[in-house]
């Protein structure tokens, strides 16, 4: 432990309690920060994480419960009452101007000014040097828009530096970063730290948070699980005490996925040289029943755009598909639905949830839509529905009425699966199931799927997770650059050879 | 009492009330209402008969608003409902005849669905955005009209059709029961099939919507073939109340006070969840706001000054903005501040 528990606390949260209706979020949750410290929040989509942080923040007003800075109680109303109390938070997605350059983004609002006006040199020179404390030495007169993300957090962070911030929260920083830039980033962090600055660090790579974090809180289902420094807490029991349960699991996901396949008839799906001009190109594919066909490939590779064919959610202007042997054409996702196939999109918030209709809506929409609107699905049919799929899939809050978009990731995805199962697809089409969600909603969907699937369900699982596609798939097509470039059997191939094939199979074949 | 302050209906609702408080005390004979021949009168009856034509607009509004759309064409819809109408009655030899004036009504209908239809098809198989695609008819309706009515007024005598506006039926104006009735279809329909919360689902979220298989299309035609069908019944009861129809003056600035009346009853203008009782509790909010004016005597270069003043301060009292603006203002938030949690505020 590099600091003392007697430092006064920068931070102290006590008996906080945040509720939305139909959802006790927190639930009177303690939270302390020191200064000098990296204090990793850690607990399960759903477990209150964002919410503790946005009632910090002064984004969510708590409903009990105080809030301390430096000593003196305080009580936020909105982000600028925080940042005003040295407060300073630097999202996943980057918050900052995009249309600005580096030095207006860094000082905005804190332009040094002479006679009334702003002196822009003078700013630009403040906002170099803010930047070359983070060791960052790049034109603050360039758009923040032309540098990559890692960049731009690096950006956010500076510009916590002007407000002189004493806490600073990073959520989620290094999702969208390579290891390079997460190790410059944490650089950064390191020396923020030894000059005092109090660091909530939040993210979902256990690896990040043993490297950099010196204390732990543990959150479960909006309760406090406890705060833990980090020498402590070896990695098994944090993962037990984020999720209540211990993790074998998985091993007998795998084993359920390791069966021989009847490849006989006809296949629930079959897709020949289906491709559309510069999204993809024709690409053949084919998933037998009770069969989970792995879509690998990097972020970009096409896994998405291919599966969007197949639902007609685009149009390919290339190839036929086959359902059950009979030759059919998709042009809308309606057409798919009426073959009993069903596509959770990558993108939950966008393509994915109703935010803001309820649970219950949520989960019967797409048998309604199937019903047509003259057909509505009468209250006891839909509570029956509701119920069921909350219970089958632990569903979190399990409360029907509770609003779609007050749910955690891992929950809204649950959903998501709850409304497509109950139209009883024959193929299942699940783009990214576990993006962003923790654990113990990961270990639920796989096993649901792994079940699903011994009793008959065809599905196309895409994950960039291959350790997961492996571990639950059959067969694994590969692609790449837009552009299939194999199939693997995957008992046959282990993580390191489907990553070398990924790398090198498409190049071969392209010499 | 906090849940009730806390319905979406409570802040329309008291504005409502407290208008019709306001006139009350201003001046009695406001709030009374005599029978006569089996025929009830008063200003609260005026204000109910005259709010049939924009509750009807107001009601198509809401639904086309529910999906993120926006209809600025419906002022014209009733000019050309009116026009229609009127031709084929001013034209017939017997304007007094129940089926000349039926044929008149089914005439301005089917037009009026038709130019709804139109609008639909702009936004919904088109893509072009509502408020450009309805313009056009906005822009292009009235002169549709002009060309129906060959440039003149068209004026009719047929009492069937006055009936529309002026008569009376079980005690009220058949005008305000006609509408009530509409209104009273639309929400059954809405919310006894699944289509109010498709439309909800379509206008919240339309692409996942479209993946969930919504027919998000047809429900967004539809909503602007509703909306196109229900301004021309308000054009059959304008020109009705008038007996012409008068292309310019039929509908002006009845799509603005149609959007007010939806945004007054506490429904968003960024589509999704909607609430029909809301718009209707907006509607007769205008529509007793225009008597005040008249009842109060305000001078009529003022009126609509004054309009302006009462809809600001009720746009301002629905604003969760100001609500937690004055929140903090109150004593007992202090006293949070000073480390007393919320739950102890209530029992208090």
């Amino acid at each position: 432990m590099t600091q003392d528990t007697s430092v006064q606390p920068v931070v102290e949260m006590r008996d906080i309690t945040v509720a939305f209706p139909g959802v006790l979020a927190l639930d009177s949750v303690d939270f302390t920060l020191r200064p000098g410290e990296v204090h990793s929040l850690m607990g399960e989509n759903g477990a209150g994480k964002s919410t503790l942080i946005k009632a910090l923040t002064g984004v969510y007003e708590v409903a009990a419960g105080t809030i301390s800075v430096s000593g003196a109680q305080r009580s936020f109303h909105s982000t600028a009452d925080a940042q005003a109390v040295g407060i300073s938070t630097v999202y996943q997605e980057v918050n900052l101007c995009n249309n600005l350059t580096v030095g207006e983004n860094v000082m905005l609002g804190h332009e040094p000014r002479m006679a009334g006006c702003i002196d822009w040199s003078a700013a630009h020179a403040a906002a170099a040097e803010h930047l070359r404390g983070l060791g960052l030495h790049i034109d603050t007169r360039s758009m923040l828009s032309s540098h990559s993300i890692a960049i731009q957090q690096l950006v956010a962070i500076s510009r916590a530096m002007v407000l002189d911030a004493k806490v600073l929260i990073l959520d989620e920083p290094t999702s969208s970063l390579d290891r390079g830039e997460v190790e410059a980033l944490f650089e950064v962090v390191r020396s923020l730290r030894n000059k005092g600055v109090a660091i909530l660090f939040v993210s979902h790579f256990l690896d990040q948070v043993y490297e950099i974090a010196d204390r732990i809180t543990v959150l479960r289902n909006g309760k406090l699980v406890g705060e833990y420094a980090v020498a402590d807490l070896p990695r098994d029991q944090l993962v037990t005490k984020m999720i209540g349960r211990a993790l074998d699991e998985l091993a007998s996901i795998s084993d359920a996925a390791e069966r021989d396949i009847d490849r006989a008839g006809n296949p629930v799906l079959k897709a020949s040289g289906i491709g559309k001009r510069g999204f993809i190109e024709p690409a053949d594919l084919d998933v037998y029943q009770g069969e989970v066909l792995g879509l690998a490939g990097l972020l970009g590779s096409g896994r998405t755009e291919l599966v969007r064919l197949l639902y007609g959610a685009d149009r390919p202007d290339a190839g036929s598909l086959e359902i059950a042997g009979e030759q059919v054409k998709i042009t809308s996702p309606r057409h798919a639905i009426d073959h009993h196939i069903a596509f959770s999109s990558e993108d939950r918030r966008e393509e994915g949830i109703i935010g803001d209709l309820t649970v219950a809506e949520n989960i019967v929409l797409g048998i309604q839509a199937r019903k047509g609107w003259l057909h509505r699905i009468r209250k006891p049919e839909k509570d029956a529905i509701v119920a069921d799929y909350i219970a089958a899939l632990d569903v979190r809050p399990a409360n029907p009425n509770a609003l779609a978009r007050n749910l955690s990731g891992g929950n809204q995805q649950k959903l998501l699966l709850a409304r497509w199962l109950a139209t009883a697809p024959r193929l299942l089409i699940l783009d990214e199931p576990t993006r962003g969600i923790d654990v113990g909603a990961k270990a639920d969907i796989q096993r649901k799927v792994a079940e699903l699937s011994e009793a008959g369900l065809s599905v196309i699982f895409i994950s960039s997770e291959l350790e997961e596609v492996l571990r639950i798939a059959q067969r694994v097509v590969v692609l790449r650059d837009r552009k299939r470039i194999g199939e693997l059997d995957s008992s046959d191939v282990d993580l390191d050879q489907l990553v070398g094939y990924i790398a090198n199979e498409g190049k071969e074949n392209a010499a | 009492m906090r849940n009730l302050v806390k319905h979406r209906l409570f802040w329309p609702t008291t504005a409502l009330l407290a208008l019709i408080a306001i006139n009350a005390i201003a001046r009695h004979s406001f709030i009374k209402i005599t029978l006569r021949d089996g025929e009830l009168y008063g200003a609260l009856i005026d204000i109910l008969r005259n709010s049939a034509p924009l509750m009807l607009v107001a009601l198509g509004m809401t639904i086309v608003i529910a999906t993120r759309g926006i209809d600025l064409s419906v002022g014209a819809v009733m000019a050309v409902s009116g026009a229609v109408a009127l031709q084929i009655i001013a034209g017939s030899d017997e304007p007094d005849n129940l089926g000349v004036v039926a044929v008149a009504v089914a005439a301005a209908l089917a037009v009026s669905l038709v130019l709804g239809a139109w609008n639909g098809l702009l936004v919904a198989v088109l893509g072009i955005q509502p408020i450009i695609a309805t313009l056009v008819l906005m822009l292009a309706g009235r002169g549709v009209a002009l060309l129906i009515t060959d440039g003149f007024i068209t004026t009719v005598n047929s009492e069937p059709y006055e009936f529309i506006a002026t008569g009376y039926l079980i005690f009220l104006p058949f005008a305000f029961l006609l509408a009530m009735a509409i209104v009273g279809v639309v929400a059954f329909v809405e919310r006894r099939s699944a289509l109010g919360v498709l439309t909800e689902a379509v206008g919240i979220n339309p692409e996942a919507s479209r993946l969930a298989g919504v027919r998000s299309r047809g429900i967004i035609w539809g909503a602007y073939m509703v909306s196109g069908l229900l301004a021309g019944v308000a054009g059959i009861i304008y020109s009705a109340n008038i007996k012409a129809a008068d292309a310019n003056a039929a509908g002006q600035l009845i799509e603005l006070y149609a959007i007010l009346a939806v945004v007054l009853g506490g429904n968003s203008l960024m589509g999704g969840k909607f609430s029909i009782a809301g718009t209707v509790i907006g509607v007769l909010f205008i529509q007793t706001l225009d008597s005040t004016i008249l009842f109060l005597g305000v001078p009529s270069a003022q009126s609509p000054v004054f309009f302006a003043l009462v809809v600001v301060i009720v746009v301002l009292i629905q604003s969760p903005r100001v609500h937690r603006w004055a929140r903090n203002l109150s004593p007992s938030s202090r006293s949070r501040d000073a480390g007393t949690p919320r739950d102890v505020e209530v029992a208090a």
